[in-house]
């Protein structure tokens, strides 16, 4: 009797041991066919061409869904450490997104400011908050600078050095 | 093999293969149900008829609705609404009863908590019917996806960011429950799946275990009254029904049952026909947009207290209370320290305790609908950190209670 019990264990063992197996494979495709598809990863990348802007004119680009605001800075605003700098024009690159929340500011060309409906919270040219609520300036994206072209999505190590001194979250 | 004879009818040809009237006596006619109840020991059944009302509305709705970022607004407002015949009727069904039932659910929670109806022995009971509870939300959060309006999209965007879990920052989860970085496609047609076929699997199978729970420790009574349920229903079957502290399911408890889900579906009926604008969001009429925030996000009604725990704090700690006021129900039967089965009112402080945990969710409800401004903040702060407190302090207040002898 005993020996039979042995053999009933191993047998148990054996087929607990392939369905544990194949349940983790199993659940392995199941994480995979959950992730996003290529198609939906490719558009985390927006590539912008600069040189069709103007100065003091926002642009909005598309980026994972989020508005992406470029604005091309004129002479007279004054600098700042985070603008970007393409050849000799300076820029505001940044998600076009309140940090308060979530709702998306209107650009004043004359006043030079963003203006959020929401709760009334303003942004300078800089993204930087001139009047409360938000907590935070304007996120700016992972970019990269290619020629006249700016690659929203990839990091670089100008973005690198904006994150590093604190810049942007 | 089983012997089998010629069959005499129907019945007996069904009997002998079946054993139809065995499983009848164990189901229904010979499970028992005491006599000292009140309406309240009826919203089960009532759960049950709106659980089957948004099958059916559910079932009519399917056959129209197109899971598809580009059609799915169309389907539902254009399509469903105006053109599929009586397919408001459905929409209203299925929009009411999704909300009604939370009502219910609320009402059949705290006459548990009430009563006591979570300790010796009904303990399962208890923590079946809140894995319902956390089952049926999912259902009522997916289901708000599917018009993909405004309020749809951007309740998927708040709910699914939180399980960035604050500062940990898991983008990489976040995008991997939405199939994408923003809710598209995927996410819709992956919602869709959860609520009109895994969730719905999941809330019948555990309805049934819901019964299974049931069925040795029995209902409760109004006294919490320790019925020996084996002699008062030999009492009953020997034809002393009088003196029995019990009755049967079918018909007896049936019979009082369906008068009060009578009057549940003349209510229900009158806002399907009349008010089912109180659970159609104006906001959610307008077609998602990823660009446009709506001024005011807020969830429906029945998930404001829970969502008022979540926005008064800085992230983080708002994110531990949310998931503390998730879980904390589901401990209740080993929170409450005290012996006593019996309702609150004869329970010394748990009385207090009880009225006052209903007082703070009803404020915190209204506090959930009100904008995050200002001096709302401070309240919602106050009265979020008190529910907490209440809940931390019940060990100790069942602990101080006196034990009751069982009465009668």
């Amino acid at each position: 009797m005993a020996v039979k019990k042995e053999r009933r264990n191993f047998l148990g063992l054996a087929l607990g041991g392939f369905t544990t197996l194949g349940g983790i494979a199993a659940l392995g495709a199941a994480k995979r066919t959950w992730d996003p598809l290529p198609s939906v990863m490719a558009a985390g990348f927006s590539v912008i061409d600069l040189s069709v802007t103007k100065p003091n004119v926002l642009y909005v680009a598309k980026w994972r869904g989020k508005p992406i605001f470029i604005l091309k800075k004129t002479p007279d605003m004054e600098k700042n450490p985070r603008e970007v700098i393409v050849g000799d024009s300076r820029y505001l690159i940044c998600i076009g997104i309140c940090t308060h929340l979530g709702c998306i500011p209107s650009y004043f060309p004359k006043q030079h400011k963003f203006i959020c409906a929401c709760h009334g919270g303003q942004y300078d040219s800089n993204g930087e908050v001139t009047k409360l609520p938000p907590p935070l300036p304007l996120y700016i994206p992972p970019f990269k600078i290619d020629g006249q072209k700016v690659i929203i999505g990839e990091s670089s190590p100008e973005f690198q050095k904006l994150k590093a001194a604190g810049l942007t979250a | 093999m089983a012997h089998f004879t010629k069959a005499t009818s129907i019945h007996d040809w069904l009997n002998q293969r079946l054993a139809v009237d065995s499983v009848k006596k164990v189901l229904a006619t010979e499970y028992w149900i005491p006599k000292n109840i009140n309406f309240l020991w009826a919203m089960g059944m009532i759960l049950a008829v709106t659980f089957g009302l948004l099958l059916i509305s559910g079932i009519f709705l399917m056959m129209y609705y197109k899971p598809d970022t580009a059609f799915a607004f169309d389907s539902v407002n254009y399509t469903i609404m105006s053109q599929v015949g009586y397919g408001w009727l459905w929409r209203h069904i299925h929009a009411v009863a999704a909300s009604v039932i939370f009502l219910i659910i609320y009402i059949h929670m705290f006459t548990g908590i009430y009563y006591g109806s979570y300790k010796k022995g009904r303990e399962m009971i208890w923590i079946s019917g809140m894995l319902l509870f956390v089952t049926f939300s999912g259902e009522a959060f997916s289901g708000y996806m599917l018009p993909w309006g405004q309020m749809s999209y951007w309740a998927g965007t708040v709910i699914t960011d939180i399980f960035s879990l604050g500062s940990l920052n898991l983008d990489g989860l976040v995008q991997w429950i939405r199939g994408g970085y923003v809710p598209g496609d995927a996410f819709l047609n992956r919602f869709y799946m959860l609520h009109v076929l895994l969730l719905p699997l999941a809330v019948i199978a555990l309805i049934v275990f819901h019964f299974a729970t049931l069925r040795l420790p029995h209902v409760n009574n109004q006294d919490g009254e320790d019925i020996n349920f084996k002699e008062e229903s030999d009492k009953y079957l020997s034809g002393n029904t009088k003196s029995s502290k019990v009755i049967r399911f079918q018909f007896d408890f049936l019979s009082k049952d369906i008068v009060i889900v009578g009057f549940f579906m003349i209510f229900f009926f009158y806002l399907v026909f009349y008010h089912f604008e109180f659970a159609m969001d104006p906001v959610n009429f307008d077609p998602a947009n990823g660009l446009k925030t709506p001024t005011h996000i807020y969830p429906e009604w029945y998930f404001l207290w829970t969502y008022e725990i979540l926005r008064p704090f800085p992230k983080n700690p708002g994110l531990l209370a949310f998931g503390f006021a998730q879980v904390i129900f589901i401990f209740l039967p080993f929170l409450d320290r005290s012996p006593n089965v019996a309702p609150a009112n004869r329970r010394g402080i748990f009385k207090i305790w009880f009225w006052v945990l209903i007082v703070t969710m009803v404020i915190l409800t209204v506090l959930g609908k009100l904008p995050p401004e200002g001096i709302y903040t401070t309240y919602g702060t106050v009265v979020a950190s008190f529910f907490i407190l209440l809940w931390l302090s019940l060990p100790i207040v069942t602990k101080l209670e006196k034990p009751i002898g069982s009465k009668k």
